[in-house]
């Protein structure tokens, strides 16, 4: 496969305390993927390895091919939980110097914000003091930082808390604009639920180790328990054979769970056969949700 | 490189652009040379009111004449002192002042008698004490006949003048030790402000990027190290400009207030010492050979010298400062108890500095000149008085050493302290994290 990323056998200590061990995982090229975990899974640590900030104890990591050096700052695009700007500095004073040392030059600084700017509608704040502005359009300009130098590899950590639904949407589309451009993006958050709707592949961090690590379809239906949801358009009062196994009934639905081999298909012609009138049926797959929680609990020898 | 230009470029831009620091650079010498122009105002201030004093001149020692001076005007009376006191208020009179009969001419005490409503004011109290002293001194020399020109060759001032041992070795006048203490104090001083108001000024910005988290940002771009030099640099060129603009605003101002408030230097100096016997032409001569001192300084050696030291100072200090600030959020409690390891050597120097001019030759000073906690102040203080090449040399090579070290071990506790939050800064902890790995 094409990495943009690739991290193999990645560790981290600090004092006597493991923060990364071991980690090994690969971000495809042109794809959004998910950097989960619980909190003090060792993500951040991560993320400073891969943004250069601080180096790997053991391992390899390639960005492109090449192996991590201290070119590859001006190739990323590094947006942090933590983040703020210089208060007393104007928009665009700050983000020139901010293009300026990713390694862009004077007039290029100059073209990429004229485009970004433009493109966020916030040009007539060129002037403006840091200050001066709300949380959520320092967001905005956060993020133009973040892509102005047009980085091959973006790492956005919670890019959307205190943002309105509607920049919440402006954010979503410009990451999946860029992502359609080619640049890969890592999505770090909490939130399972964007994760689900943006992502293409994730890595689940717990402890400082990789404990799961794919295509969120594949995931999902790896964790997946054969149950399927069928809905009746009046109410249903039957009973099934053997191999099905009611999970949950209401009058007018059911939650089946298949036996190891059991067919979908049997089952929607048994149901046909009795003369049911079905308005739906769905196989159910566990959220990200439940799979983080059930990973993270089994990791720490948790029964969920 | 150009990285590092770019830090030390908004570092430096930042602040001097700032509407505070505009206001502070021009404002401090109007204030300096207001606060000198009042003292100056307040010490030739002279009493306003008048006195009139009458004299009972019982001894006859001031024959009739008493100089009237700032608004007291003397007059001699006649009367007996019971006449007076009885008509005192009718009189006009203020006070009566009566001077005994002397009847020992060898008695070292003299007693005067003021008779007022008050006690004397301490200028007519000084003005009766220097001329009666005067008459007296007059009156005893007449009495006991003794050769006034024989009297005066008793007082001999002495002076120690240098002299080099080898022949035409260079000659220093008496005054060469007084300019190079006078050079070495101020250069003491302003490394005194530059680590200190330049030093803390370095430590707050660290400790607002940290709270801020711009610094997050700012380490995705450029390394650790490279944020810390653009700012302990960037800063350091701010205090120059202000000790640059002071120094020259300074004088200026003095120079521009003096004229406008219509004294003279030399005016003023005979001011200052009163109406001793000092001749305007030996001030002037005085002036003239302090002036030629100046210039005999070897300053294309101390100049370079004294900039090493600022040099070497500041970013060993600074660089210590910024360590802290790395360390700590925005607790200012916590910055003051971590930065007062760094301000006791700072303090301590200045101490040394004092007595060093003084002795620059003790082993204290040798010392001090050397150790390089203290040799950016002291060691500026007594090039004036030329210590051995030696000392020069293993002075600047130990602090340069001395500061290349500290700032690379500052950078250590840095780059980890900046990116670390809700941990406390201590000293264990600095130690661990100067040998983290990167």
């Amino acid at each position: 496969m094409d990495l943009i990323l690739d991290l193999q056998n990645v560790v981290k200590t600090y004092d006597k305390k493991i923060a990364v061990n071991n980690v090994s995982f690969g971000v495809p090229r042109a794809s959004i993927f998910g950097l989960l975990g619980p909190n003090g899974a060792g993500k951040t640590s991560l993320i400073r390895i891969i943004t250069t900030i601080t180096r790997a104890d053991g391992g390899k990591v390639f960005l492109d091919g090449q192996a991590l050096n201290s070119l590859h700052p001006e190739q990323i695009g590094y947006m942090p939980e933590e983040r703020g700007l210089y208060k007393k500095m104007k928009v665009g004073e700050h983000l020139t110097y901010l293009g300026r040392l990713k390694g862009l030059s004077r007039s290029d600084t100059k073209k990429a914000l004229t485009y970004w700017m433009e493109k966020f509608e916030v040009s007539d704040w060129w002037g403006k003091k840091i200050e001066e502005l709300s949380k959520g359009m320092q967001q905005k300009i956060q993020f133009i930082a973040t892509v102005l130098h047009n980085p091959k590899l973006i790492i956005l950590d919670e890019p959307f808390t205190g943002l309105d639904p509607i920049n919440t949407n402006l954010l979503k589309d410009e990451i999946a604009e860029l992502s359609d451009k080619g640049v890969s993006i890592i999505f770090s958050t909490h939130r399972m639920e964007q994760v689900e709707e943006i992502c293409d592949n994730i890595v689940l961090i717990d402890q400082g180790q990789n404990i799961l690590n794919g295509q969120v379809k594949a995931i999902r239906n790896s964790f997946k328990k054969n149950r399927f949801q069928i809905d009746f358009a009046e109410e249903w009062k039957g009973t099934l054979p053997p191999g099905f196994e009611v999970v949950d009934q209401k009058p007018a639905s059911l939650v089946v769970g298949l036996s190891e081999g059991g067919n979908s298909n049997a089952l929607l012609q048994y149901l046909l056969g009795q003369g049911a009138h079905i308005s739906a049926f769905n196989e159910i797959l566990p959220s990200l949700n439940e799979i983080f929680i059930q990973a993270v609990n089994k990791n720490h020898g948790l029964v969920s | 490189m150009d990285k590092l230009f770019l830090i030390i470029k908004r570092e430096y831009l930042s602040r001097v652009t700032r509407p505070s620091f505009i206001i502070a650079t021009l404002v401090t010498p109007l204030v300096f040379v207001l606060f000198f122009v009042i003292v100056g105002f307040i010490f030739s201030y002279e009493s306003d009111d008048t006195k009139k004093i009458a004299v009972l001149d019982e001894s006859g020692i001031l024959k009739g004449a008493l100089k009237d001076e700032k608004g007291i005007f003397f007059k001699f009376e006649q009367k007996p002192l019971d006449t007076l006191r009885k008509n005192f208020k009718a009189s006009g009179y203020d006070a009566v002042l009566v001077l005994p009969k002397i009847d020992n001419l060898f008695s070292k005490d003299y007693m005067v008698y003021y008779y007022s409503k008050g006690q004397p004011t301490l200028d007519v109290e000084v003005h009766i004490k220097d001329r009666v002293r005067d008459a007296l001194r007059d009156y005893k020399i007449d009495a006991l006949k003794l050769e006034r020109k024989q009297l005066e060759a008793l007082n001999t001032s002495v002076d120690v003048e240098p002299e080099p041992i080898e022949k035409g070795g260079q000659d220093a006048t008496r005054l060469t030790g007084a300019i190079g203490a006078g050079i070495g104090f101020i250069m003491g001083f302003i490394m005194y402000m530059a680590v200190f108001i330049y030093g803390t000024m370095v430590m707050r910005s660290v400790m607002e990027e940290k709270t801020n988290r711009i610094v997050e940002v700012m380490v995705s771009s450029v390394k650790p190290f490279q944020l810390m030099m653009g700012k302990i640099i960037g800063v350091g060129g701010v205090g120059l400009t202000q000790v640059l603009i002071w120094a020259i605003m300074i004088p200026l101002l003095m120079t521009i207030a003096q004229v406008a408030m219509g004294f003279d230097a030399e005016q003023q100096m005979k001011m200052s010492q009163g109406a001793s016997s000092v001749n305007p032409e030996d001030t002037q001569a005085m002036v003239m050979a302090a002036m030629a001192e100046i210039g005999n300084v070897n300053w294309a050696l101390i100049l370079p010298l004294f900039i090493i030291y600022f040099l070497g100072g500041y970013f060993l200090y600074s660089s210590l400062f910024a360590a802290v600030g790395s360390a700590i959020g925005d607790d200012m409690g916590e910055a003051q108890t971590l930065t007062i390891p760094i301000v006791i050597p700072v303090v301590l120097a200045i101490y040394i500095m004092i007595k060093a001019v003084e002795t620059p030759t003790s082993s204290l000073s040798v010392f001090s000149s050397i150790f390089p906690l203290f040799s950016p102040i002291v060691m500026p203080a007594i090039l004036a008085s030329k210590p051995p090449a030696w000392q020069i040399i293993t002075s600047v090579i130990v602090l340069i050493g001395t500061s290349i070290f500290f700032v690379w071990l500052s950078g250590r506790i840095y780059r980890v302290g900046i990116l670390l939050y809700g941990k406390k800064g201590t000293f264990r902890e600095f130690a661990k994290w100067i040998f983290y790995k990167e």
